[in-house]
């Protein structure tokens, strides 16, 4: 069983860290809370459906044609749609959820409500110490670990990646000396929606499609990245892990509360703040940025 | 000029009120009004059974009314009832009060059935349930007759006949087991989602798997909507499970019946699986639902009577696919309205509802008769058993789904043996045979 819930914590673990590094980064850039991080997702996993069974595509160009799609789309909505509210937070909190649920209406019309599915990119599975492990979910859990690594040398080696560092720092700062605070930004959303887009092409094998289907990804981010500290992409992996590991043992520990799952990791979440109010790697004062 | 003003005003609203009032007096047509999730395969069901009665009956001329033919007219409306029950009562307001309809079929989630019967009822319009399976709905007939008695089931049969058919199909899937392995008793679990209509049936078979002489291994519950469930399947397969009940009518049921099967979990899937009824399941789970066995309504190729096979490939031939239940809206127009109407020879609900009460009729899901409660009270339920509707057993087997049950079924000691035309033997899947068989 031990190895069950590793296995399985590690596999949810990753994807919700994919998700929630995406949304974090663009809140720690731009302060945006991108309440339609995850309808990017869902709109990502429409196209591999669509170029694949409607066009004949194969999985692996489709899901780059889906990535690019998807990040274009988020970079549209970014100009016209929330950049000219971006300084109201409210406001932008509000306006991606419109746009959240606008996405899941498009696609409701052109889809109906009906589940879809896709095939997986490698079918079958292995078995390791007696627990059976689909050859896809390892892929997406490399896939995970490349994009994460990927990330961390953008940030850490690029001059874009300083940009957007010190940006997450200090905006005004940033300001001040020089950088382009709104093409960083674009640039950090181009990224995030890409990130979205990506956990959308390496998941969609594994899951079910409908257009309500990023709801449900939604909330334990957001769960993920308050409790990591909001902002910080060490605590959303972190907390990503921690998430995913409580998922697995409420299943395995408690079957017929399996549907708790996530309700627990909220609870953990809550019990966290109660703690740590910002979160287990957030900044306890705004002034400190 | 005040009063000419005046005068044509009182003109025009006079113009008005009879241009509104006009269909309610001059129709030549029968108005029915099929709400449900129209964006939904359910929806697609109500809408589609209702449009292959409609044209029937329109071929035909029309129902006879009296002395006059009327045309069936329908008028679409869509619940939304997954997402929002208020839409759902909204849509059934605006049929009834601006669309004018003289019944309404459909419906399908029991929260906004029973919201959505209220408001019938207040307007004393027929509605004829075509799709929630909770006792509630007629249980409200036979203890407030006079305000419910315009509410009829017309499909599913009741959630605890429901319960009562998957028992039996799991009795026969069993001792196929224990014959086919060489198992001395059945080993169960049962993986169900998390919601209400669920939660009865657990506790039944909690209780009844044991005196089938079966043994209970446990029980998960994941959520309807889940996305993975290969922790629960680990779980199961840790449990040693020979066979699964499952208990699923949303998207869990795909996610389910496709990670098991491509991690050839060695046991058999049997039970309720409402994604498994449709024709796009082996779509959904990219060929690995293969064996999965469901309780369903229609199958093609299999007969209940002489009036199912007209129906299914009438359906498949118009619609390209098998009909679903919610399709049965068809059922009710044709064997059941229309006929009823002709008798009556009106559309007075006060007049009708007596009619369709006591009429037995045959469908092409099997024969309906309404019944009554231990006191004779009337309860507009469907009859459930040999004779009258049974449901049917379906597997999926190498792309197809067949039927497998009833066939050969013995519903009590001494009774005749019942087998529908069309019946194929039930095959455990290979994976489980070649684990257990030594």
């Amino acid at each position: 069983m031990l190895l069950d819930i590793i296995v399985s914590g590690l596999i949810s673990g990753s994807m919700f860290a994919l998700l929630a590094i995406g949304f974090s980064l663009i809140f720690g850039v731009a302060r945006i809370v991108n309440i339609a991080h995850t309808a990017f997702y869902m709109i990502a996993a429409y196209c591999i459906f669509f170029f694949t069974q409607r066009m004949g595509v194969g999985p692996i160009p489709a899901m780059f044609m889906a990535i690019i799609i998807v990040t274009f789309l988020g970079l549209i909505a970014y100009r016209f749609f929330i950049e000219p509210i971006r300084e109201h937070e409210a406001a932008v909190l509000i306006g991606t959820i419109a746009l959240a649920i606008a996405m899941q209406e498009v696609m409701l019309l052109f889809f109906t409500g009906d589940f879809l599915s896709v095939p997986s990119l490698l079918e079958g599975f292995f078995s390791l110490m007696g627990v059976k492990i689909f050859f896809q979910q390892l892929l997406t859990f490399g896939a995970v670990l490349t994009i994460l690594i990927a990330l961390w040398l953008m940030l850490m080696k690029t001059r874009l990646g300083l940009a957007v560092r010190c940006m997450a720092e200090d905006r005004e700062v940033a300001n001040l000396m020089g950088i382009n605070e709104r093409r960083v930004a674009m640039a950090t959303m181009g990224i995030s929606v890409g990130l979205a887009a990506f956990t959308g092409a390496v998941v969609v094998p594994l899951t079910i499609l409908n257009p309500f289907m990023w709801m449900e990804p939604l909330i334990i981010m957001m769960a993920v990245v308050v409790l990591g500290g909001l902002g910080s992409l060490k605590g959303s992996f972190i907390g990503a892990y921690i998430l995913g590991f409580t998922e697995a043992l409420v299943v395995f520990l408690i079957p017929k509360g399996a549907f708790l799952k996530g309700s627990v990791a909220l609870s953990i979440m809550i019990l966290v703040l109660i703690i740590r109010p910002e979160g287990l790697f957030g900044i306890a004062f705004e002034e400190e940025r | 000029m005040k009063r000419e003003v005046l005068f044509g005003c009182v003109c025009f609203a006079l113009c008005l009120l009879m241009v509104s009032a006009l269909p309610g007096w001059a129709s030549d047509s029968i108005k029915v009004g099929v709400i449900g999730p129209m964006n939904f395969v359910q929806g697609k069901g109500h809408w589609n059974g209702a449009t292959m009665a409609a044209e029937e009956i329109n071929g035909k001329g029309g129902v006879q009314v009296g002395k006059k033919k009327m045309k069936i007219e329908l008028v679409k409306a869509d619940s939304n009832e997954f997402l929002n029950v208020t839409d759902a009562t909204n849509a059934m307001e605006r049929i009834i009060t601006h669309d004018k309809v003289d019944l309404i079929v459909g419906g399908f989630r029991t929260e906004a059935v029973l919201a959505m019967q209220d408001i019938a009822m207040d307007y004393k319009k027929i509605f004829i349930g075509c799709g929630a399976a909770h006792p509630e709905l007629c249980t409200r007939v036979a203890k407030d007759y006079g305000r419910y008695k315009y509410f009829f089931r017309g499909t599913p049969f009741n959630s605890q006949f429901l319960v009562k058919t998957c028992f039996i199909q799991m009795a026969t899937v069993g001792a196929i087991l224990k014959q086919t392995l060489g198992i001395p008793a059945v080993k169960v679990a049962i993986v169900a989602e998390k919601a209400i209509w669920v939660d009865p049936m657990i506790e039944a078979a909690k209780g009844f798997i044991p005196k089938m002489g079966m043994e209970l291994v446990g029980i998960w519950r994941p959520s309807q909507t889940a996305t993975d469930v290969t922790p629960e399947i680990s779980a199961v397969q840790g449990s040693g499970a020979h066979m699964i009940f499952t208990v699923f009518s949303a998207s869990v049921g795909i996610t389910f019946a496709r990670q098991a099967g491509e991690l050839k979990v060695p046991a058999v899937q049997v039970g309720i699986n409402v994604e498994a009824q449709k024709d796009g399941f082996w779509d959904a789970t990219k060929g690995m639902g293969n064996y999965v066995m469901t309780m369903n309504t229609y199958c093609r190729g299999v007969e209940a009577n002489e009036l199912t096979a007209p129906f299914v490939e009438g359906y498949v031939k118009r619609f390209g696919e098998t009909p679903t239940y919610t399709a049965d809206t068809y059922t009710f127009l044709v064997h059941g309205l229309v006929p009823a109407v002709e008798k009556a020879g009106t559309l007075d609900a006060e007049k009708l509802i007596p009619i369709m009460e006591e009429r037995q009729f045959k469908t092409p899901a099997g024969t309906i008769k309404y019944m009554k409660d231990e006191q004779g009270r009337h309860l507009h339920d469907l009859t459930w058993g040999p004779g009258f509707l049974t449901s049917l057993g379906v597997q999926w087997q190498d792309g197809k789904m067949v039927g497998v049950w009833p066939n050969k079924w013995k519903a009590a000691e001494g009774a005749p043996e019942i087998t529908y035309k069309g019946m194929v033997p039930y095959k455990v899947p290979p994976w489980v045979i070649q684990a257990y068989k030594k």
